[in-house]
């Protein structure tokens, strides 16, 4: 096989023009200009991803009534879900409402827009810029170690979240400096790479399946063809992966913050 | 940063944010928790307590029917059991009743019996003693009409002829009691 693909590059390959989706497809041009300010796509999908969720979710709870309808049944899932399954159960039963309405807005902001990457037309995971991700990520963070000194003071706070219980000695010296880092400085870096990642190379990978396919059909050699068939087969099965993982991040980066909120609210741990 | 989104598309490094999305995503998620602070939660909140509040309200409504009945039950079983008892009591009652009449009858029946028996005594005796005063009186003619004939000799006398029947049944008497005692009982 000569053909070959560069990706890194996002270079021309020698044959027929194509164009290896890279880090620059996330570069979306702007689709209009206000004043000076380039407006994108992604900044149109993350407003529109709020107004989709306020009318879903306005809609859904609106009627209150006590035997609910399919709208109303389908918000009262997926808010009880969050509210039970990620709020209660991990932050416990005695605060857990106060951050009810930060985690459910959490994930159903991280599931709309992720859920674009696989809508036809819209076709991008708002997230799959990092420059959405580092703001939740950051919220998280001051809502947890906010929640921590709130609970225990700041001192308080510190020593509950670097100093394992039952340690003591010269063990401490090398303990509290990894705990200090990896309860408080790293997880909000966590939280953003996981989810802009993910997101990242889902997306990459669509586009590599799809446009790649295209150009092997496209190609004129019967043989290239039919690995461009192979790559829309496959491209599809990664669609459906996709949709899993896409539900996946929104779920886990929402568990996280409400156990890192559970973590800091906690008497030992 | 702002360059950044209108230079080459290569040279930006993915992981670098850039400035004016942050700043969107902040001010686009902060609209959407405080809208969904306000307008959504407490709705889903008050619709589960409500629920709540409906299927307790219904499980206690049917525990309290269900005690109500549960009441009536025992209290229609005691008066059942109170019924039967009033009817064994009613029962008892009238056979001791039948009992008493039966004896009381019994006795009356025996009482009146005995006073038939006891009537039938003295008639019998008081006949027996007419009998026997008018036998003696026929007995004294007779044996003085026979003995006048007899003996030839009239005993017209009354005080004569009485003082004889006399002494001659005294004599039958006498010897009577030990000979003829059973044919007179």
């Amino acid at each position: 096989m000569s053909f070959h693909v560069s990706l890194s590059e996002g270079g021309e390959s020698a044959e027929g023009g194509f164009h290896a989706p890279g880090p620059g497809s996330f570069e979306l041009p702007p689709v209009f200009h206000v004043a000076d300010f380039g407006v994108t796509k992604p900044m149109l999908l993350l407003i529109l991803s709020a107004v989709l969720i306020l009318a879903f979710t306005i809609a859904a709870s609106g009627k209150r009534q006590l035997v609910p309808g399919r709208l109303q049944f389908a918000g009262e899932a997926v808010y009880g879900f969050v509210r039970n399954t990620l709020a209660r159960d991990n932050i416990g039963s005695e605060h857990y409402m106060k951050f009810v309405p930060y985690l459910f807005s959490l994930f159903m902001f991280i599931l709309v827009n992720n859920y674009y990457g696989i809508i036809p037309f819209l076709q991008f995971s708002s997230f799959s810029r990092i420059g959405f991700v580092i703001p939740l990520a950051i919220i998280s963070w001051f809502v947890y170690i906010g929640t921590g000194v709130w609970k225990h003071g700041l001192f308080g706070y510190l020593k509950h979240a670097t100093m394992p219980s039952g340690v003591s000695g010269p063990i401490l010296l090398l303990l509290v400096p990894l705990e200090f880092f990896s309860n408080i400085l790293v997880r909000p870096v966590t939280l953003t790479l996981r989810l802009f990642g993910n997101m990242f190379a889902g997306h990459l990978l669509l586009i590599l399946f799809a446009t790649g396919g295209a150009a092997l059909l496209t190609s004129g050699n019967l043989l290239y063809g039919g690995v461009g068939i192979l790559s829309f087969a496959l491209g599809i099965g990664v669609s459906f992966l996709e949709m899993l993982v896409m539900f996946l991040q929104a779920y886990v980066f929402t568990l996280l913050s409400s156990m890192y909120i559970g973590e800091a609210l906690a008497d030992e741990h | 940063m702002n360059t950044a989104i209108q230079a080459a598309e290569e040279a930006h490094n993915p992981l670098v944010p850039v400035v004016s999305e942050i700043v969107l995503a902040l001010i686009v998620f902060a609209i959407l928790f405080f809208a969904i602070k306000k307008f959504v939660v407490p709705n889903f909140e008050k619709t589960f307590a409500e629920r709540t509040q409906a299927i307790e309200g219904g499980l206690s409504a049917a525990e309290s029917k269900q005690a109500e009945a549960d009441a009536k039950l025992a209290e229609l079983e005691k008066q059942l059991a109170d019924a039967r008892h009033e009817a064994a009591r009613i029962r008892e009652e009238a056979r001791e009743q039948g009992a008493q009449i039966v004896s009381e009858m019994r006795e009356s029946a025996q009482a009146e019996a005995t006073r038939i028996v006891e009537h039938g005594k003295t008639q019998i005796e008081a006949e027996r003693q007419q009998a026997v005063t008018s036998l003696r009186a026929e007995v004294g003619t007779l044996a003085t009409g026979l003995a006048g004939r007899i003996v030839g000799e009239s005993l017209d006398d009354e005080a004569r002829q009485s003082r004889v029947v006399e002494r001659f049944l005294a004599e039958l008497e006498s010897d009577g009691s030990t000979t003829t005692g059973s044919g007179v009982n």
